[in-house]
């Protein structure tokens, strides 16, 4: 039988043949998802979250040393050292004969407000502190975006010598709740007389809360086997 | 109590209480801009019921980019923390049990303080631009 290639035939097949082609989009995009889903070869991406100063680059060092050898940033005690979040990929943690691999993202610390007259009581020039604020600002937003959309877990560092019942602290937990990510509480700088962990356990009840000291490396074999359990 | 005009608030501190059903019809980029606008003019912003957690995360992300040096530090944000954190998890929320609803007050972060918070109380310092 001959068809005849009129108009409304030649309609019908390119009509066919966008639907063919949705169809195998449709097939290709939830393949993709449910690799992602069940694939073990992915490393998950866990981003370091918290306020400035937590200690998260530290942690991020710490973490990226043991394993590979290499430092992810500079670290510092003036606020928004991190002002671009970075990532260290493929980060392999050994724990009970398993092999986790990982890729860490170091976020910059999470604000709600930033002035640059706050740089200048750290020797800074002007300039320099209305830059380096601004490229806060810009990493702040970053690293929100990240929580939204890129990354699979988190590790949430607090100071433990500081207060954790803020704002910031409560609002970054319930965004990373609504996400349903899992996330572990890290208090850090346990080396701090004023250190208090159970201050942060009582914080957030509904989280497990992990002490360490990333600077002096100390409680990390606690800390690697809970990366390996809750991210593996 | 008689009604102030707007070139008033020159002389004091000026505050948007917002209703719950103020909000409900509006995007989550308008509820970000009604608070944001408010809050540069140098308003107190109280939110009946609040912002979800995907809002929060968006407004400051919209926040940042709107610090200016000299104009705009930022903002200060205040709920009362949600006692055990949401243990009703995601079954709860699926189940729409979990409410998110909570009063919010957002000021200029170089004109508000808070004093004081816990779960049944939010006491702030607020001064004049």
């Amino acid at each position: 039988m001959w068809y005849l290639h009129t108009p409304s035939t030649t309609r019908y097949r390119e009509a066919r043949e966008a639907r063919m082609g949705l169809f195998t989009d449709l097939r290709d995009s939830i393949s993709r998802a449910v690799d992602r889903m069940f694939s073990d070869a992915e490393p998950k991406r866990i981003g370091i979250y918290g306020p400035p100063n937590a200690g998260k680059t530290t942690l991020a060092n710490r973490i990226a040393r043991d394993w590979t050898g290499d430092a992810v940033g500079p670290e510092s005690h003036i606020p928004h050292e991190t002002r671009r979040a970075r990532r260290k990929e493929n980060v392999e943690i050994e724990r009970n004969g398993k092999s986790v691999s990982i890729d860490i993202v170091d976020t910059p610390g999470v604000t709600t407000k930033v002035d640059y007259k706050e740089f200048l009581e750290h020797d800074m020039e002007k300039d320099d502190a209305v830059r380096r604020s601004r490229e806060a600002t810009e990493g702040v937003a970053e690293a929100m975006h990240w929580l939204r959309e890129d990354v699979d877990g988190v590790i949430y560092v607090l100071d433990s010598s500081e207060d954790p019942f803020t704002q910031v602290n409560t609002m970054l937990i319930g965004i990373i709740e609504s996400q349903d990510l899992p996330v572990l509480i890290f208090a850090n700088k346990t080396d701090l007389e004023d250190s208090n962990v159970q201050r942060i356990a009582n914080a957030f009840p509904q989280h497990e809360t992990v002490p360490l000291s990333a600077l002096e490396g100390n409680n990390m074999d606690e800390v690697y086997g809970k990366i390996a359990e809750y991210f593996g | 109590m008689p009604e102030a005009t707007p070139g008033d608030s020159r002389n004091g501190v000026q505050i948007d209480l917002i209703s719950g059903a103020r909000m409900e019809g509006l995007t989550s980029m308008e509820k970000i801009r009604l608070i944001l606008d408010g809050v540069r003019e140098g308003n107190i912003v109280v939110l009946e019921e609040g912002l979800a957690p995907e809002e929060e995360s968006k407004l400051i992300e919209v926040t940042m980019t709107e610090i200016s040096p000299d104009e705009f530090n930022g903002i200060e944000i205040e709920t009362y923390p949600q006692s055990g954190g949401s243990s009703q998890g995601i079954l709860g929320r699926i189940m729409g049990k979990e409410s998110t609803k909570k009063l919010t007050v957002i000021g200029p972060a170089n004109q508000i303080e808070t004093l004081h918070k816990d779960e049944n109380l939010i006491s702030a310092l607020v001064s004049r631009k």
